[in-house]
């Protein structure tokens, strides 16, 4: 498999220093596995998990266990999250358990990179760049949807009330990262 | 700004979504048979109305699905999203307003 560990390497952008100084903090996460998981509801027989992976969520949500955590983002699509070295293991027992069944699996460990961006404030932050109604009625803890963040595709995340996952294109890291930390500098203290 | 309802996600920003033309229209089942004009219909000619129309739009940067809506091409209101297989709705009691009427507007 590919080498690639991005969080060892620098950030592709480097904060502005008036960033940091706020209340806002965006810390780019180590690299995790990640596998897309797509599969019908004939295929997956009512079951309610799929190696530990919750699949009866409902859409545009997410569910932890353990170290796995599973997104629901569309009817038959999901996002499974494991730890970087888990992810090889993780889709052999997968494999066997859908074997025989149409279902479509596919390590894009390496395509996305995962910002955290936490603190008070920090819907404010997610705000600027995004649309969505982030209140906690409308986006609760517990939610993960795939929408635009400025000119970018995401995954956002509401992890707790201040705190947000934001995962994009690898390629795309710098413009999100670049975005998050303007945003965050209007709430820095001078 | 623009809200479409997804039928899967429910309400969001039209910038999350894509157009993909007109609804409904079947590919004929036996190409074959058909002579230029038939096919060049089923290819091109498009109803092109005033009023109600049925599109397919994704919602691409969200659950990915391709579902039908009903828009009305004068305000360009969406009254109804339905799911792709469903019939076209009946949209006959939606308060559309008269294209003459917003003409004279």
């Amino acid at each position: 498999m590919l080498e690639v560990n991005l969080a060892k390497r620098a950030p592709a952008v480097f904060l502005a220093e008036q960033a940091g100084r706020g209340p806002i903090d965006i810390v780019l996460q180590p690299t995790m596995g990640r596998l897309s998981f797509r599969a019908k509801e004939a295929a997956l027989e009512g079951r309610s998990e799929v190696s530990g992976l919750a699949v009866d969520g409902a859409i545009n949500t997410r569910r932890e266990n353990g170290d796995l955590a599973a997104m629901r983002l569309g009817p038959d699509e999901w996002m499974f999250l494991c730890d970087d070295g888990e992810v090889d293991n993780l889709a052999e027992r997968i494999a066997e358990e859908m074997s025989g069944k149409a279902f479509s699996l596919v390590d894009v460990s390496h395509r996305d990179v995962t910002f955290e961006v936490s603190g008070a404030a920090s819907d404010a932050v997610i705000a600027s760049g995004s649309p969505l109604d982030l209140s906690l009625e409308a986006f609760p803890v517990g939610m993960a949807t795939r929408t635009i963040f400025a000119k970018s595709d995401i995954v956002l995340a509401r992890l707790s009330q201040t705190t947000w996952q934001v995962t994009c294109w690898r390629s795309f890291a710098t413009y999100v990262q670049g975005y998050l930390a303007d945003a965050a500098k209007d709430f820095a203290v001078a | 700004m623009l809200l479409l309802e997804c039928p899967y996600c429910g309400k969001r920003a039209e910038s999350e979504f894509h157009c993909g033309g007109e609804a409904h229209i079947a590919r004929p089942e036996t190409p074959a048979e058909l002579d230029d004009q038939a096919w060049a219909e089923y290819l091109y000619y498009r109803t092109n109305p005033k009023g109600l129309h049925a599109e397919r739009w994704q919602h691409r940067h969200g659950c990915g699905r391709w579902f039908n809506a009903l828009r009305d091409t004068v305000s360009d209101k969406v009254v109804e999203t339905y799911k792709m297989g469903e019939p076209r709705p009946d949209a006959s009691n939606a308060n559309i307003p008269d294209p003459a009427k917003v003409r004279s507007a």
